[in-house]
């Protein structure tokens, strides 16, 4: 049992801490630090561009999607170099957010299904940042049960055609290209009927329309597809078969392990280490230490099962649906954090921005965290899968298993 | 990185697992809680065959000098069987006491004999009720005679000989704990047993009257030494903690793959799933954080007191989670005395109070934390 790194591991890590050293930019350092720290949020903002001139540094010499093969623009990088870049690049890796989904989810979908031509075209921008995808499942009709999705996608003949509505779509107001999931048969049951495209999202037809969100950014968005024409070569995978393509995308998204984790445990315990209560410092107070304290050992415990992770991975075994716990624990525990700080700061932890105290970052966390414990799986989903998937507890009755999917109701009452 | 056991200790511990299935069913446990034997000595016996007695103490002391995470994957096992015999306060308190202070005189007295199984040890530390503290030790030493009442001793009346924390001085200050080391067959020692919320495992009233000792340790670092075998032991129950929740989770899981309710598998309602995966999570970061642990005793890391504590908490939360939602798991038969959801109930609420409570753990956390964010 060791935290040491193999040599050729020491060596990269040297490489890549040297280059990061060099290139970064440092200037951005003490914003990045902040939990809330500026993103991209408009189509047209600075940050957008500051992330997209690091990624494309990032890409020319060989730093961006490491894992992935050269000639898709990634370095044929092992997974645990993967993870040693991810550990240098610290607070740096938040300018990569909007490439997140696009280079986590739509990149090795591309990558399992389109032809080779397609890969060498699309993946190495992608990888550098030049062109931005999103992922279009969610819908109003299906979120957790994305295959109860509507879009319809019929075929014109080498063409589909597209008329339906994508929701909560991140990014969607600056991306180039996206995933699609449809629905081109209505007649059997609702997996079996699923077909996967890619498209460009300056196709005629496409309409993006940002939603306010609840802390009152815009970073996701509603999409319209009206009479939208996509080339059948832009199909992922079989007609029908969209449904194990979305497996995959999904299943992409366990194997980003390795990235900090964030809970908020850091700043709230610095935070309590100089807060002066009426009675001394907030962190001599008993009551404080005692959910410090339980913070702490999930804090620890978390970033310690990534280790494991992490050395399963350098063994060469894949990591499985254990990984869930990591975003269950810390959506959670990022609410309660904010939540418990600003508590003691009384009365005035009702106030945000620049009227609150220690810069606001603890209500800007109120109001955005709920949306950690909903994105990328709920925590309800995420109980459900570890239930299942690790202690091999029965699936869910499925009540529209098997019935056609344009007889199963639409209504809860 | 390699966070993980090696091959061979892997194989200790599945060693060491199927050697508990076959010496230590749930009938032995029951054996003990039954009051049939104080604790179960062909266990004892076999324990010392196997070499686990000895395995974190050094061959020049008769034993294996494998080390501290063999220790620790035997401890996972011990906790996962309930096994009803003076382990942890021999092995993992008067042990390490002796491995950390003792004289070489009373190492080779006393080590070979635990290795061999021949000798049970055990620490005297608490006075009724609180944490450990130095402020709490009221029993005096002069001139090496001892006077005063321990309570609890953890496997206090099967021990033979007890590491007693004392006070030599009334400074106020640390310095005023010494470490003895007491032969409880000596004149003046008085043991009694007391019940305890876990009757597989032994406990005790110690009472010292003019009890002649001899230091362990040098006098005034008894409570450093102390503090030291504390956190050993921390990391080590906390094994122990966690074999304790993956077993009461999969005897959760297990009942609600068989019992049937409203014509389904109970585990298909997401009330128990979700319960289920719960205790999962919690298991799950207690088995991280006791590595961590492992790895900071392992190698002495400076560490080891951050780790130790935050692998105590950890484990001490998972073990009562999984133990008390496994019963819940079982409904009514969770609550008969013939299930042995029971048991592991009881173990988890002895072990979680075993080294002080909970809230001393945490304060200790965050101490410790604080210190080394000063530093
Ligand atoms: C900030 C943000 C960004 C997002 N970005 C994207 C994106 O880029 N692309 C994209 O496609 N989607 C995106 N989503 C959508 C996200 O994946 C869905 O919101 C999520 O899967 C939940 O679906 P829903 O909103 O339809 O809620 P529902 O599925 O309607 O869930 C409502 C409630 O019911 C519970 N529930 C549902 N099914 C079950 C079940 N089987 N068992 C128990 N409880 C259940 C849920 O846990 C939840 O509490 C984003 C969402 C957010 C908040
Ligand atoms: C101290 C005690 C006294 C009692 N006294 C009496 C008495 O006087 N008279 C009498 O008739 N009975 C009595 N009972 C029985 C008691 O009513 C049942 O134990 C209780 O209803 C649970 O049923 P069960 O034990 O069969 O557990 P099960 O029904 O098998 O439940 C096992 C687990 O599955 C869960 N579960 C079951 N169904 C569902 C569901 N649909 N959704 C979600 N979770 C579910 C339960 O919550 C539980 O966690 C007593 C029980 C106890 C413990």
């Amino acid at each position: 049992m060791n935290f040491d790194d193999t040599p050729q591991e020491a060596e990269f890590r040297a490489v890549a801490r040297q280059w990061i050293a060099a290139n970064a930019p440092k200037e951005l350092e003490a914003e990045l630090t902040k939990p809330n720290a500026k993103r991209a949020n408009e189509k047209r903002d600075a940050m957008l561009d500051v992330s997209k001139a690091w990624q494309k540094k990032k890409a020319d010499a060989g730093w961006a999607c490491l894992h992935w093969p050269k000639d898709y623009g990634g370095r044929g990088a092992t997974p645990i170099e993967r993870v040693i870049w991810q550990q240098e690049e610290g607070v740096y890796d938040k300018l990569s957010r909007p490439f997140a989904i696009g280079q986590g989810m739509c990149g090795p979908t591309v990558m399992a299904y389109a032809t080779e031509e397609q890969k060498r075209q699309y993946l190495p921008p992608l990888a550098s940042g030049e062109k931005v995808w999103c992922q279009l499942f969610s819908e109003p009709a299906g979120g957790s049960d994305v295959a109860g999705l509507r879009t319809r996608a019929e075929k014109d003949g080498d063409d589909w055609i597209i008329n339906g509505q994508k929701i909560w779509t991140s990014g969607a107001h600056y991306s180039d290209y996206g995933i699609l999931i449809t629905r081109t048969d209505p007649n059997v049951p609702k997996h079996k009927g699923l077909t996967m495209f890619f498209l460009d999202m300056k196709s005629d037809g496409v309409e993006v329309k940002p939603i306010k969100q609840a802390n009152g950014m815009q970073e996701f968005n509603e999409v319209f597809f009206t009479n939208v024409r996509i080339p059948d070569s832009q199909r992922l995978g079989a007609v029908g078969d969209g449904w194990n393509v979305s497996l995959t995308t999904l299943m992409n998204e366990r194997m980003s392990i390795g990235a900090r984790v964030h809970t908020g445990f850091p700043e709230l315990f610095d935070y309590c280490s100089n807060l002066m209560l009426e009675d001394g410092l907030a962190i001599d107070d008993s009551n404080v230490r005692s959910k410090l304290a339980g913070w702490a050992v999930k804090n620890s415990g978390l970033t310690y099962t990534s280790y494991r992770s992490i050395s399963a991975l350098s063994k060469g075994e894949r990591p499985g649906p254990e990984n869930s716990i990591g975003k269950l624990v810390s959506g959670m525990m990022m609410q309660d954090i904010a939540m418990f700080a600003a508590d003691l700061q009384g009365a005035s932890g009702a106030l945000v921005g620049g009227d609150a105290e220690a810069g606001g970052e603890f209500q800007a966390t109120i109001l955005s965290s709920p949306s950690m414990r909903i994105a990328g799986g709920t925590d309800e989903i995420l109980r459900n899968i570890i239930a299942e998937r690790v202690l091999g507890l029965p699936g869910d009755i499925r009540v529209d298993k098997d019935v056609p999917f344009n007889k199963v109701p639409t209504k809860g009452r | 990185m390699n966070f993980d056991f090696s091959d061979d200790q892997k194989q200790l511990r599945d060693e060491a697992r199927r050697f508990l299935a076959e010496k230590c069913p749930p009938k032995a446990v029951r054996a003990v809680i039954d009051g049939k034997a104080p604790y179960d000595r062909d266990l004892w016996k076999g324990l010392a065959d196997m070499g686990f007695l000895g395995v974190a103490i050094p061959e020049a002391f008769g034993g294996s000098g494998a080390g501290h995470l063999e220790l620790c994957v035997i401890a996972e096992e011990m906790g996962r069987a309930l096994a009803p015999v003076p382990f942890s306060s021999t092995v993992y308190l008067a042990a390490e006491a002796l491995l950390l202070a003792g004289s070489d005189a009373q190492k080779q007295k006393w080590l070979p004999a635990i290795a061999q199984g021949h000798a049970i040890g055990t620490l005297a530390l608490f006075e009724g009720t609180g944490n450990p503290s130095p402020k709490a030790i009221k029993l005096t030493a002069s001139n090496g005679v001892l006077n005063g009442t321990k309570k609890p001793v953890a496997d206090g009346a099967i021990a033979d000989f007890a590491i007693v924390a004392a006070r030599t001085g009334s400074t106020g200050r640390d310095s005023d704990i010494a470490l003895f080391l007491v032969d409880l067959t000596s004149e003046g020692v008085e043991a009694k047993a007391l019940t305890s919320i876990d009757p597989s495992r032994n406990q005790a009233e110690i009472t010292f009257t003019n009890v002649k000792a001899e230091l362990l340790g040098a006098a005034n670092e008894g409570w450093s030494i102390l503090s030291q075998v504390l956190d050993r032991a921390a990391v080590l129950i906390g094994f122990e903690q966690v074999g304790g929740s993956d077993r009461a989770l999969e005897m959760g899981r297990d009942y609600a793959l068989d019992r049937i309710a409203f014509g389904r598998q109970i585990g298909s309602f997401q009330a128990i799933k979700h319960m289920l995966a719960d205790m999962y999570v919690s298991a799950t970061l207690a088995r991280s954080n006791c590595y961590y642990g492992a790895w900071a005793l392992s190698t002495n890391a400076a560490e080891l007191p951050e780790a130790a504590a935050s692998a105590r908490i950890s484990a001490t939360q998972a073990f009562q989670h999984c133990s008390k939602n496994n019963i819940q798991v079982h409904g009514g038969m969770g609550f008969t005395w013939e299930f042995d959801c029971h048991l592991y109930y009881r173990r988890s609420n002895a072990l979680a109070v075993g080294l002080g409570s909970l809230s001393h753990w945490e304060d200790q956390l965050i101490e410790r934390m604080r210190q080394k964010n000063a530093a």
